[in-house]
């Protein structure tokens, strides 16, 4: 909590201390600070944040929304709106390459978008709805049972598939693709399709309540339970992504819930951030990272919860 | 489960022509959409373009419910904000409605292939994808909710 408050903190120090006349008024509150230190502060927070997400395999969603509502001014509409926009962003841009280098597979992909745009809609309808103190909370719940499912979920490279399920077989969900790591080709094939399904039902909802981008469920879901295997879990969940945020974001669009002095900076510096954390994954061990991914969650977590019960605000 | 091949030099990729195709509208898509959000938000903070709500006013406003900052500041909902892009605070929104409305184009570009094929369960897949971005994007859910 400290770390993502210091975080902030440094942030506006930094862009304070090239001009500080144009910085707080003299009484003080975050109402009264001139209108751009906030967005900058949030572009050199995303940009951190972009830096950080690629190399510990988290879309920068996840991150954003707890620990902008948690240290930022933005109401919590603003940030879920500008979150969802940060992930479905990072989602377009990785999209085509995925899909091009057979990291993403389209039939695969395709059934789970359906169902869980369809759900990241009602989420997003339920999450304008409830009161913010109910969301933040229920933010708070989540983020900490994230930190759990990083913390200990396994991953499993290449699953052991005995025999594929009805549904994947009449839907064809098989294929080959090419690990560029291991240098050869890996057939693969899915089961349990009819309980994926229904976790990308749930996971739609999630991220259109809270404006997360729901990699971090995509990856186990796809790579735990229906037996993909990992390189393709994560790109197929970058490819959905692309997808199920774009129905929710819609929704926080028509709602008013999308401030461009909001999204626009944490975009753009989200994106900077990941394009050089991309070039860190080659020096920074990435379980270092993840370490400190893992930290900034659980800081956020607690942050989300204090604050939507009412601790700390 | 695994193909080993072994000695082999080169990247095969395994990429179906629709996944080309999905590919080929999403990168066309991206460029354009981030474009013109970086574009239209720099033409909107510079000033370029008078924006509807004074940009010295946000602090008062961005710790506002969505509702209520519309409320205070009169900014229309759902595509409203096409009718006011003489200001400022409109333009970043196109790049964010291209962003948000590229995957509907990429399903579109996709049923010629999957008729052509004649794989109906894909194509009723892909049709039914488009009605949801169509009723997301439409603004009915918000408007009646």
């Amino acid at each position: 909590m400290v770390c993502c408050g210091y975080l902030v903190r440094a942030s506006a120090v930094f862009l304070l201390a090239g001009c500080p006349e144009l910085g707080w008024a003299a009484d003080g509150p975050a109402a009264e600070v001139v209108w751009w230190l906030w967005p900058l502060a949030l572009f050199v927070m995303c940009f951190v944040l972009g830096m950080i997400a690629v190399p510990a395999g988290v879309g920068g969603g996840v991150l954003f929304v707890p620990i902008v509502s948690g240290f930022f001014p933005f109401h919590l509409d603003f940030v879920r709106g500008a979150g969802l926009l940060v992930a479905l962003a990072s989602a377009v841009a990785a999209g085509p390459g995925l899909l091009r280098a057979g990291l993403a597979d389209l039939r695969l992909a395709l059934p789970l978008a359906l169902l869980a745009s369809a759900s990241s809609i009602v989420g997003a309808l339920v999450g304008l709805a409830l009161p913010p103190s109910l969301v933040q909370t229920a933010l708070g719940v989540t983020i900490l049972c994230i930190v759990a499912l990083m913390w200990l979920a396994k991953k499993s490279e290449f699953p052991q598939v005995g025999q594929t399920d009805a549904l994947a077989a009449a839907l064809r969900i098989n294929g080959i693709f090419y690990d560029a790591v291991h240098r050869r080709e890996i057939a693969w094939q899915v089961h349990r399709t009819p309980l994926g399904l229904v976790l990308f039902v749930g996971i739609g909802m999630l991220a259109g309540l809270f404006g997360l981008g729901a990699g971090w469920a995509n990856v186990p879901a796809l790579n735990l339970v229906m037996g993909v295997p990992l390189r393709l879990s994560a790109g197929s969940s970058g490819f959905i992504l692309s997808i199920v945020d774009s129905s929710a974001a819609w929704v926080y669009i028509n709602k008013g819930a999308v401030l461009a002095i909001i999204a626009a900076p944490s975009v753009v510096g989200m994106m900077l951030g990941a394009f050089i954390g991309a070039r860190l994954l080659k020096i920074i061990k990435a379980s270092t990272i993840r370490k400190l991914v893992i930290a900034l969650l659980l800081a956020a977590g607690v942050r989300a919860l204090a604050k939507g019960l009412g601790l700390w605000n | 489960m695994e193909l080993e091949k072994s000695g082999e030099p080169a990247q095969r990729v395994h990429a179906s022509p629709e996944q080309l195709r999905y590919a080929r509208v999403l990168d066309a898509g991206m460029k354009l959409g981030l474009g013109a959000l970086a574009g239209g938000f720099l033409a909107y903070v510079f000033g370029l373009v008078p924006a509807h709500v004074p940009l010295a006013k946000m602090p008062e406003l961005w710790t506002l419910a969505a509702p209520d900052y519309l409320r205070a500041t009169g900014a229309p909902q759902g595509w409203g904000w096409l009718a006011t892009l003489g200001s400022g605070d409109a333009w970043p929104l196109v790049g964010i409605a291209i962003l948000s409305g590229v995957s509907l184009l990429c399903f579109i570009a996709l049923l010629p292939l999957y008729a052509a094929r004649r794989d109906w369960v894909y194509f009723a897949i892909a049709v039914l994808e488009i009605g949801v971005l169509l009723l997301a994007a439409s603004g009915i859910l918000t408007a009646a909710h």
